[in-house]
């Protein structure tokens, strides 16, 4: 018997460890940061490796521990449950700009004392200078930080944090543990010969991972010991004998190997939660969970040791430590990467290394314990494959159906041949798993850096109509006056070449902070669980990884296909509409207004740049420009041409409905940013490839970009993923899939996003649920490479938006991962509402 | 074959991924044209054969338009492999398809040269010559029976009910497979004894196994606006689940297979 589908029931224990999570405001603490400051200021001079190393000794030596009511797998990075630590080595003038309004603000607020405030003042005293963030900024070239400046990218993420985005060998640590990992190291250190040419570096980047391993085993036993003094204080006896039960495995797991499955949960567990410990980084990703815990499952059951009963609970129960990690982000990223994501993707199904489906008993319970306690974490992806099993899949289809947006699908027919296109080996590729949102790679052997930057496509298509230039600075390359262009041709080569241009600075940008990283925050506790660095001898910053990416994502397909195609048609083809007046009339956005408070920001940029001019402002000016700004000022005239020009839009054909000519244009649209991607080369040896997708950031990035020729209005959400703009694909779920389908997935190696949205009754009985598995199988036969699903009615969103005290656990999917609906900003929530329901009736 | 492609029909809607009118992922196309005038329609603006004009969403729009079998095919294709994973494939709806019948028989040959599942929609208030023409090429016939009572019957859907029985009976001999539909509607026949008069004649009729209960919505109610219309069942809410299913149980003690809904 290869598995059991059946349900299992969910136990009260889990019920209340979910309340405890969610009672209070997360909290940001401070002790990390005083830890780390403190051994960095005994360590001034050292190698940074060994500082690095130091530094985790410490505070996994001093950081207060804690064990939560009624826990079975124990380990804390905070005292207060999705309380998150602070890291100040990679950059914090953020943070202590937020100080005030970091609690307040409307994308994941976090509670932060007085005390820890000041705690963090006085920690960052130290660091001015020192962080990573600082160094990469310096290491830019001047016309990457103007294109930064002006928002055509951002690679926010390891520009302010660390990488993170990995996923290391947790099957390493549960057959031979700390102690077998360090043993190897103290093996390597022997090896060294003193006349070799990496002698110094090798041997410091050795001594850091032996330093680390005997940290984290004593970080345990301090869990142990804890767990026995609570055992001692506890009056319940079946409490007692859990406490007990955890300070046996703390002493034994994750120093040495897992002798059963519980052991393994353990250690598992720790190895989570340290990698976040170790520094900032999000979508660490546990990956094929149901595949390396299978063995020791297995066995247990074998032996009669373990019940499917108990499994569960120990699964359920670190589903929900999942979610007692946390992580404060500035006011910016938080709305890119809305509700309180830490994006750890967690794979089940697929295929092994040999081609062969691995399905098994635990592939089914992690579907189960997404049931049970039905949060965001883990980011839970099934594998799909022409072999899947149905019965796996529908089962998968069931949790769809529930509404919080979990799993994703994959499709390893496209997935598998990318990543070999990228230089894997079969094996390894059938291996893959994802990372954070989408990403695929091989876990234990990669370094992705998967999640480097979001790039607009669409804040390139307006430097094309400005001819580079925004707010009076040359930003982009001049690449003519689109007014004088004859031929559809031209216009798009102008945009190819601005795509080259803001592509080539994307690198520069990420390259900067990679060498940052490299130089400034190599982690040897991450590095020892990944090939081939113990081997090498050096950091996965420093390239010890056996594959090295660097996946920047690209979004706004979807509007700049649609505006190509009205350029093409209205422009040139048709032409109903001259380049002049489209320009004017996005300029104006197409008569429509704007906010009052985007007015405002539009006459403040205004007015700086008269100033700067050298010109004087009066306040009557002033007012004019911002009478201008909203639009007053226009003709009637005028604006019954713009709504003229709004439906002449409107019936151009647009992506997302399986018509071949805009479809074929968004592919084309597509390979402008992924072809020129797979050209560049970072410096830990590997090259760049693409992604496509936006996570949440269509949202706030589209609040920074204007009117676009497609008739978006200014200052509104693009295109989500790879899937059309919201609201334009109208002839059901298959045609919508067939366009995206059309896309070149397998060249966007680093990952596509498909975001569809179905109403309950479209998955309702058995039918249900089995016409929505071939919805998938087919759309994967088409060669689409990933999918996922908010299965919510509208009224329920709008429902929670009017009372989202009734709506605290509603988990919704925004995009590459589950948030938790009401933590989501009022537009972001409106975006999700927005897109195009299917299948309704 | 060549012929049959360039047989003209008129349509007025083609709707992809309908989960509801038959198995699997299917393609419904609606066929403009109807000999009944049910005062519940969802699609009022199917029933005139003539090309109309209705408001949508304070815009004018028109209903119908004239395509050939092939351009209705190449539409139809698009989601051929959907189809195939599914078990799906098309169902001609309406409107009623045999008011067209001969367009209807050309798409459903078609349909099936292209080794598609076939099925109709339908009140089979025609005369069976028209109907047996089509048995060959299809798979499934959708057959509504809306009550027993031809007078009440006329009164609703401006049609007696004997033609539409007696097709039924042959229907059941002749047909690949049939299913008989019932509209629930509010003061039509909502009963026990209604649903339950022909639930019994359903399962009179050999090689009947199914049956499904369509429960009343007013989701046509803007459409009849639309069409400046009047809408006969104004102020009628849709049924609530403890309503419908003593229907369903009533109609189950004969013994078929009855579900709400498609």
């Amino acid at each position: 018997m290869k598995y059991q589908s059946g349900s299992v029931k969910k136990s009260p224990r889990i019920t209340k460890l979910m309340e405890d999570l969610y009672r209070e405001l997360p909290e940001i603490e401070a002790d990390r940061a005083i830890l780390l400051t403190e051994s960095y200021r005994q360590t001034e001079g050292e190698p940074v490796i060994i500082r690095r190393a130091k530094a985790f000794v410490h505070i996994l030596d001093q950081i207060p521990i804690t064990i939560r009511e009624g826990e079975l797998i124990v380990g804390s990075a905070t005292k207060k449950p999705r309380g998150c630590q602070v890291f100040p080595e990679f950059s914090f003038t953020w943070l202590e700009k937020e100080f005030d309004t970091v609690a307040t603000r409307s994308a994941d607020p976090f509670f932060i004392s007085e005390e820890t405030k000041q705690s963090l003042h006085q920690v960052y005293q130290y660091w001015a200078g020192k962080t990573t963030s600082e160094l990469a900024t310096s290491y830019m070239a001047p016309e990457t930080l103007k294109a930064m400046e002006h928002n055509i990218f951002t690679p926010g993420n390891y520009f302010y944090n660390v990488v993170g985005h990995i996923t290391v060998k947790y099957w390493e640590v549960l057959e031979i543990g700390y102690r077998g990992i360090k043993e190897k190291a103290q093996k390597e250190l022997e090896a060294c010969q003193l006349g070799d040419a990496d002698y110094a570096k090798r041997t410091r980047f050795l001594q850091a991972v032996i330093l680390c391993c005997d940290a984290v085993c004593r970080y345990a036993n301090r869990y142990a010991d804890l767990a026995d003094q609570l055992a001692q204080q506890c009056s319940d006896s079946v409490r007692k004998s859990e406490l007990l039960q955890i300070a046996v495995n703390c002493r034994h797991v994750p120093e040495h190997g897992a002798s059963n499955f519980y052991e393994a949960c353990q250690a598992f567990w720790f190895v989570q939660m340290l990698l976040q410990m170790e520094s900032s980084g999000h979508s660490i990703s546990p990956g094929r969970f149901d595949q390396y815990m299978y063995p020791y499952y297995k066995k247990d059951r074998e032996e009669g040791k373990l019940t499917r009963e108990q499994a569960q609970e120990y699964i359920d129960c670190i589903w929900v430590k999942l979610n007692d990690l946390n992580k404060v982000r500035d006011a910016a990223s938080a709305e890119g990467f809305a509700g309180y994501s830490l994006f750890q993707n967690l794979i089940a199904g697929g295929q092994n290394t040999e081609g062969v489906d691995v399905t098994n008993d635990l592939s089914f319970l992690c579907i189960e314990a997404s049931m049970h306690v039905a949060l965001p974490q883990p980011s839970l992806s099934v594998r799909v494959w022409n072999g899947s099993p149905n019965e796996f899949l529908l089962k998968a289809a069931e949790l769809t159906r529930t509404g919080i947006g979990l799993p994703a699908y994959y499709n390893d027919e496209v997935i598998i041949p990318a990543l070999m296109n990228r230089g894997l080996s079969l094996e390894d590729a059938r291996d893959y798993n994802i990372i954070g949102c989408v990403e695929p790679q091989k876990a234990g052997k990669t370094e992705g850096w998967h999640d480097a930057a979001f790039f607009n496509m669409c804040r390139v298509l307006e430097l094309v109509f400005s001819n580079g230039v925004e707010k009076g600075e040359q930003v982009g390359i001049p690449t003519g006056d689109v007014t004088q262009m004859q031929t559809f041709e031209e216009f798009f080569q102008a945009y190819q070449k601005q795509m080259d241009y803001m592509i080539s600075l994307l690198v520069n940008a990420d390259n900067a902070i990679d060498a940052a990283h490299m130089e400034r925050c190599p982690l040897p506790y991450e590095s020892c669980m990944v090939d081939d660095c113990m081997k090498r001898g050096k950091a996965l910053q420093e390239g010890g990884a056996v594959y090295n990416f660097t996946g920047p994502q690209g979004f706004g397909i979807a509007n700049v296909a649609d505006a190509m195609m009205v350029v093409k048609k209205l422009v040139f083809e048709e032409k109903k509409l001259t380049m002049a007046e489209l320009k004017e009339a996005m300029e104006a956005n197409f008569g429509q207004g704007i906010s009052n408070e985007q007015a405002q920001e539009v006459t403040t940029s205004v007015v700086k740049e008269l100033l700067l001019t050298g010109k004087n402002v009066t306040e009557e000016q002033i007012a004019k420009i911002f009478i201008m700004a909203l639009n007053t000022g226009i003709s009637p005239e005028k604006k019954a041409r713009y709504e003229e020009i709004l439906s002449l839009i409107d019936s151009v054909p647009k992506y997302g409905n399986d018509l071949d000519e805009p479809d074929e244009m968004a592919r084309e649209v597509a390979y402008t940013y992924t072809r020129p991607m797979e050209r560049f080369k970072n410096p830990r040896g590997g090259i760049f490839q693409a992604g496509l997708y936006p996570v949440s950031a269509n949202v706030p990035l589209g609040q920074q970009t204007g009117a676009t020729p497609d008739g978006r209005l200014a200052y509104t959400p693009v295109a989500d993923g790879v899937g059309p703009m919201a609201g334009r694909d109208t002839h059901g779920p298959t045609a919508t899939a067939n366009s995206v389908a059309k896309l070149d997935h397998g060249i966007a190696s680093n990952g596509t996003l498909f975001n569809q949205k179905f109403h309950p009754s479209a998955l309702k009985g058995q039918q249900g649920l089995q016409n929505f598995v071939s919805l998938i199988r087919t759309f994967f036969d088409k060669k689409g490479m990933h999918m996922q699903f908010n299965v919510v009615s509208k009224e329920t969103l709008l429902d929670a938006q009017k009372h989202p005290e009734n709506y605290k656990t509603l988990v919704v999917r925004v995009a590459g991962y589950s948030a938790l609906f009401t933590t989501l900003s009022r537009s972001l929530q409106d975006d999700i509402i927005s897109r195009t329901e299917q299948g309704s009736l | 074959m060549k012929e049959n492609r360039q047989i003209t029909g008129r349509i007025f809607d083609i709707q992809r991924y309908s989960i509801h009118d038959g198995p699997g992922i299917r393609t419904l196309v609606f066929l403009k044209g109807c000999v009944l005038r049910c005062r519940w329609c969802c699609n009022p603006e199917s029933q005139e054969f003539s090309i109309q004009t209705m408001a949508v969403d304070g815009k004018n729009k028109q209903i119908g338009r004239d395509v050939t079998v092939e351009e209705v095919m190449e539409e139809i294709q698009k989601d051929s492999r959907y189809y195939e994973r599914s078990g799906g494939g098309v169902t001609l709806s309406g409107g009623e398809v045999l008011y067209q019948p001969e367009f209807t028989k050309a798409l459903l040959m078609e349909c099936k040269e292209a080794g598609f599942h076939t099925a109709i929609e339908s009140t089979a208030c025609a005369s069976y010559q028209v109907i047996e023409k089509l048995l060959p090429y299809l798979d499934l016939y959708l057959l509504d029976i809306k009550h027993c009572n031809s007078e009440k019957h006329r009164e609703f859907t401006g049609q007696p009910n004997t033609l539409i029985l007696e097709n039924a009976k042959k229907l059941a001999l002749e047909a690949k497979e049939l299913v008989i539909r019932v509209p629930v509607i509010p003061t039509f026949n909502d009963t026990k004894e209604e649903i339950r008069a022909i639930a019994e004649f359903a399962a009179s009729l050999p090689n009947v196994k199914k049956l499904h209960l369509l429960p009343y919505h007013r989701l046509g109610q803007d459409k009849y606006n639309g069409l400046g219309r009047a809408y006969l069942l104004d102020g009628y809410p849709p049924f609530t689940e403890k309503e419908i299913e003593p229907l369903l149980w009533e109609a189950e003690k004969t013994g078929l297979a009855c579900q709400i809904g498609g």
